[in-house]
């Protein structure tokens, strides 16, 4: 039996500053997880992957990372995923730090 | 120390120039990622989990105080003001923005250094114990010789799209600093009959299947050591797995072969290859080996030293950990400590990294090393100038005496920085070190290796970790797998895991119980933990980590 698909949103990193973006529903992109578009159809999500797939001006190794619904937007479901979200722990830089 | 060539100055010139274009052509759109991947990865540039990365080497970890000053330049001017020294005696800087790297590169090339070779499936840059040039148990210089290869191997037509990366490491010493058994080849200078020659071990290395390298050759002379490296390199080259990344390394080659195999192929293969060698290379090495004379090292009284060893406790214990024998009288080697409890293993701020240029060029003969366990060395200090740098040292956090101690650890940036981890690595690092520095049981302790990576990969060397600690991704949360008795030296050995792992919040006492059995069942304190460990085996530790772990459990 095929897998259930669970939420996923479409991320990469920035070409230029090389930091994690993620898609929104306008077709842009966003450096904050909870702005980004949170995709609950597998058809759907394959079709914005595809999208970002012909933006490589904008986005470097685009891919449908999981995420659940937060009360302020997507949530990570993975530590990993977490921690593109935020920067590092050893230092308050990256995300955290830039987005305040 | 060597100076680049003029012919070396044009070529990293045009390759970074050549690179800028490539940059330019990629932001324009004129590349797309899958053409231009492998550019940036043939000039360092790796693209991690929050931004670029870029990886510069410091061929045989020997920089001087220009060089460092240049680091700390670039680290203030196009990253966030800080560096990371790395294993591989590489700094990586770790938030760069691919439209400024090309000027980082050419910011580099006024100090002849670059990134080339520092990734792909090249012979990357070479390895050599960081106390180079200045170990009293030195049987030569093993510097002259790495720049040799390092010259054979830049560029090499044969050996730019080997079957997987290429690492060599050379020892010149009795005791192994450079981990040369767990590199693709490694070099040991020996003597034999007043004659200096290498012997050449071969498929060593970590990662996913830990080999400890075997013998190849006990005696290959300097006149044939480069045609036999291209024996090696070539016989692999042709041999080696190219359908399977993870079998792909000359470890695997040899294991499938068998060593004896492999060793009269290399024969075999050298007697094509010798003739081909005219002994330019030899011309040249002489060339290279005067460019690598000991400095003046000047004679005086130690009379300052002692005096400060007699009546300062906080010097003394300074120099008790953090000082190596010279072969000079009256010098010693300074190790600078790049592991203060709770930061980050191996990274230095641009203020540091100019204080410790300033100390080299004050102290040190203007010499300075980056060593594979994460620190900076400064080869040639005069013991009466100990007292002053010992002062200049602590006023920038920089006199941490904990050299071989448990908060020495080397750990890899994991999941806080790599793309391929599967959990932390510097956070486990930054708290075990503060643990034990509340215990107050570090001097106690005394040498205990801690290796930790954050993935199968082993960049942290845990496998030769006395305790080695890999980090791993069990159904989405960080989970730490534990070896005991690895050993990165002449004597070295593959750790054994302990058993299941432990999870993040679990793992320091995990850690913990370990230090404490070693405690309790080694015989004096002189038997260190590797030979307590040596000695009685894993089950005293097995209990100590596992029955214990349960006893809390239950109560
Ligand atoms: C953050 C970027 C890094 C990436 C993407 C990376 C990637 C890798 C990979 C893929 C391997 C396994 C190669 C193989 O077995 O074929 C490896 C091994 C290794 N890397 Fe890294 N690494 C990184 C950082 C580092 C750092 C920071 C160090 C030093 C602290 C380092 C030193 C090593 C060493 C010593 C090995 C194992 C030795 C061996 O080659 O057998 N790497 N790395
Ligand atoms: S061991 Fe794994 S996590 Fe650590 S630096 Fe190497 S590849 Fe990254």
């Amino acid at each position: 039996m095929p897998r259930e698909f669970t939420p996923k949103v479409v991320t990469g990193n920035a070409l230029i500053e090389g930091d994690v973006i993620y898609q929104t529903a306008d077709d842009g992109w966003t450096r904050n997880l909870s702005e980004a578009e949170l995709l609950t159809d597998e058809a759907e999500a394959r079709l914005r992957l595809l999208m970002a797939e012909g933006q490589p001006d904008q986005v470097v190794g685009p891919y449908l990372a999981d995420a659940r619904p937060g009360a302020s937007g997507p949530e990570p479901t993975h530590f990993r995923e977490a921690f593109r979200r935020t920067g590092p722990s050893n230092y308050f830089h990256g995300k955290q730090a830039e987005l305040g | 120390m060597y100076d680049y060539t003029d012919f070396d100055a044009a070529f990293v010139a045009t390759r970074n120039r050549q690179f800028r274009q490539q940059v330019e052509r990629r932001i324009a759109g004129a590349l797309t990622e899958d053409e231009f991947k492998p550019l940036r990865l043939m000039n360092g540039l790796y693209l991690q989990l929050h931004a670029y990365m870029l990886r510069v080497a410091i061929p045989y970890g020997t920089l001087g105080s220009r060089q460092m000053r240049k680091l700390a330049e670039i680290a203030d001017r196009w990253d966030k003001g800080y560096g990371h020294f790395t294993t591989r005696q590489n700094i990586q800087y770790n938030w760069p923005k691919l439209s400024d790297v090309p000027d980082m590169l050419d910011a580099l090339a006024e100090v002849n250094m670059h990134a080339i070779q520092t990734s792909g499936n090249t012979i990357r840059n070479v390895t050599a114990d960081h106390f180079a040039g200045a170990a009293a148990d030195e049987v030569a210089d093993p510097r002259p010789v790495a720049e040799l290869i390092r010259q054979w191997s830049t560029d090499h037509p044969e050996f730019q799209f080997l079957p997987r990366k290429f690492k060599i490491a050379v020892s010149g010493a009795t005791q192994d600093r450079a981990v040369t058994r767990a590199h693709d080849i490694g070099l040991q200078i020996v003597e034999r009959d007043r004659e200096i020659g290498y012997a050449v071990i071969v498929g060593g290395g970590l990662g996913r299947t830990p080999m400890i390298g075997k013998v190849i050759n006990d005696f290959v002379s300097q006149a044939d050591l480069l045609p036999y490296l291209e024996a090696v390199v070539s016989v692999w080259n042709l041999l080696g797995r190219r359908d399977n990344k993870y079998k792909s390394r000359i470890k695997i080659t040899v294991h499938e072969h068998g060593i004896d195999d492999i060793r009269a192929r290399v024969g075999e293969r050298f007697k094509v290859i010798r003739p081909t060698f005219s002994g330019i290379d030899l011309a040249l090495f002489d060339e290279i080996k005067a460019a690598f004379a000991p400095p003046a090292f000047r004679e005086g009284s130690t009379a300052i030293y002692e005096t400060a060893y007699k009546t300062d406790p906080i010097f003394r214990a300074w120099a008790d950990t953090n000082l190596a024998p010279h072969r000079a009288p009256g010098y010693a080697i300074v190790q600078i400590s790049l592991k203060a409890h709770g930061a980050t293993p191996g990274d230095a701020t641009a203020g540091q990294m100019r204080v410790m240029a300033d100390l080299a060029e004050r102290f040190g003969h203007d010499e300075l090393r980056i060593s594979h366990e994460q620190n900076v060395i400064l080869p040639h200090v005069h013991k009466s100038d100990l007292p002053e740098l010992h002062a200049e040292l602590k006023k920038h956090g920089l006199a941490t005496a904990n050299i071989g101690l448990i908060s020495d650890i080397i750990a890899c940036p994991g999941m806080d920085y790599c793309a391929l981890a599967t959990a932390r690595s510097i956070p486990v690092a930054q708290q075990i070190a503060t643990r034990f520095d509340e215990l107050k049981l570090e001097h106690e302790i005394g040498d205990l290796k801690i290796k930790i990576s954050g993935c199968i990969n082993a960049c942290g060397h845990h496998h030769v970790g006395h305790i080695g600690i890999l980090g791993l991704d069990r159904a989405g949360v960080e989970n730490y797998q534990i070896t005991l008795g690895g050993d990165h030296t002449q004597d070295a050995a593959i750790g054994e895991r302990t058993g299941p792992g432990f999870a993040y919040d679990e793992i320091i006492p995990a850690i913990e119980r370990i230090v404490y059995a070693y405690l309790d069942l080694r015989e004096s304190p002189e038997e260190s933990f590797l030979a307590t460990y040596r000695r009685i085996g894993m089950a005293p530790f097995k209990a100590a980590l596992y029955e214990k772990a349960e006893a809390y459990a239950a109560e």
